[in-house]
């Protein structure tokens, strides 16, 4: 389990492409909200903590496809599936490494946009710590996704139309913790709500997606 | 004698084919009675005049979208444990009543919060859970098109319909501390009497009746549209390899 999360990390890194470009996206989606709804600093700033949420929620999208595909095409997934790991396991590593990959990054990348939105500055703990909270069950919920998808062909679309809904619980409670900070009200009863929702997503997802792979494989 | 008798598609072909005449007259004599007696018979609201009478169409219709979908997660929980083709058949048949449905009841609502609120649409919790609904119809429909084998699209889409009802479950809590409602509470529960007056009541009753038959006599329908095309499938196939 732990050899094929290096190996996940690894490819990624290596690999380019999946890496960088989720960050990339991110920093040009926060780049165009001012051209769409004008340079004004206090409307960016109370829109600041919608958009980075929304703006790190279709980054994690732009990744998923590449979760299982590229290991189903080579074969690669169902010599991972006979082997003595379990499925839940294999699931567990991908996510894992999905998030170390994009969610992380994005996370730590909130920040500094956060700042070229004009988000006050009571808003930033939270922020970092609602998306690196939130981003781990964005990773798994895509790794679902990705696991009921993996037969498709040009499955990408279907991904997004079956993961968008579902991330909808994390986006509300997520981008709440940062409004709420940034209002001056009592982020953590959010952010409790948020972890929760995270550790829920730990418990369930992993079963799910394996279920939805031995479908697909079968 | 069970029901799982009736996993059996010759057996349930024979009994749906018998049940099926009545259960289209009785929806249709309960829908037409319900209807008729609602919209015309009914005395105009003090307050809301005679647009209150859209009520006899909004509840049945939200009533049934979210049933229709929680009938789909008990298909497809048969299907997943007890792997009965009926069942996944069902739950594939009541999806595209469950969006019908789901569509009617945020129409109507539409056309109710208009004279009522002032708007067609207010980011409201109730009204934003039935477009999250919508969107989860969407998203089971388009994976049935999308997957070529009928089994493993029966095992994913039964999989996605597990895990959409817990996020959709919790999508429906999340909103309410997202935004404040405008729509109200439930009016009509089991357990207590109903504050509504008799002339509203029964006729909605009825209409309510009616909406879950047309529910029985459709899914009935669909499902053995879907036996049937299954079937001559199989028989193309047989003559193709010969």
């Amino acid at each position: 389990m732990l050899a094929l999360f290096r190996r996940d990390i690894l490819l990624a890194v290596r690999s380019g492409g999946g890496f960088g470009l989720a960050l990339a996206f991110f920093l040009i989606l926060v780049m165009l909200v001012p051209f769409g709804v004008g340079p004004d600093r206090a409307v960016l700033a109370r829109i600041a903590p919608g958009i980075l949420w929304i703006g790190a929620l279709l980054a994690c999208l732009l990744s998923l496809d590449r979760v299982f595909q590229l290991d189903a095409e080579d074969g690669t997934l169902e010599a991972l599936a006979t082997s003595p790991v379990p499925l839940t396991g294999l699931v567990s590593a991908k996510a894992a490494a999905h998030w170390i990959t994009t969610g992380l990054p994005l996370t730590l990348a909130s920040a500094p946009l956060g700042y070229l939105l004009g988000l006050p500055t009571s808003g930033y703990l939270w922020l970092v710590a609602s998306l690196g909270t939130g981003t781990v069950a964005l990773s798994f919920i895509g790794t679902f996704g990705a696991a009921i998808t993996v037969g498709i062909k040009r499955g990408g679309l279907l991904l997004s139309l079956l993961v968008l809904p579902l991330y909808i619980p994390t986006l509300i409670l997520g981008a709440q913790v940062v409004t709420r900070a940034v209002s001056g009200q009592s982020p953590i009863a959010s952010l409790a709500l948020l972890s929760g929702l995270t550790l829920l997503t730990l418990a369930l997802i992993p079963a799910a997606a394996a279920m939805a792979l031995r479908a697909n494989m079968r | 004698m069970t029901i799982w008798e009736y996993a059996n598609p010759v057996k349930f072909m024979a009994l749906s084919g018998r049940i099926l005449p009545f259960a289209t007259v009785l929806s249709a004599a309960l829908l037409l009675t319900g209807l008729i007696w609602g919209f015309f018979f009914t005395a105009d609201d003090f307050k809301q005049g005679s647009t209150v009478k859209i009520i006899f169409l909004h509840v049945p219709a939200a009533l049934m979208a979210i049933n229709i979908w929680l009938m789909m997660l008990v298909a497809s929980l048969v299907w997943l444990v007890r792997r009965h083709h009926v069942s996944a058949l069902a739950a594939r048949a009541a999806a595209p009543i469950g969006i019908t449905m789901t569509l009617i009841a945020l129409f109507t609502g539409a056309i109710w919060g208009k004279p009522m609120w002032g708007t067609y649409w207010a980011w409201d919790p109730r009204l934003t859970s039935f477009m999250i609904l919508f969107v989860f119809y969407l998203g089971y429909l388009a994976l049935w098109q999308a997957v070529e084998d009928d089994d493993t699209a029966a095992d994913l889409t039964s999989i996605l319909c597990m895990v959409g009802s817990v996020f959709a479950l919790l999508s429906r809590y999340a909103v309410n501390l997202w935004n404040q409602g405008l729509h109200q509470g439930a009016t009509l529960t089991a357990t207590k009497e109903s504050p509504i007056d008799g002339s509203y009541y029964y006729p909605l009753l009825v209409c309510i009746t009616g909406f879950i038959t047309l529910f029985v006599t459709l899914v009935l329908l669909r499902t053995r549209m879907h036996i049937r095309l299954r079937r001559s499938r199989a028989l193309l196939a047989r003559e193709a390899s010969r």
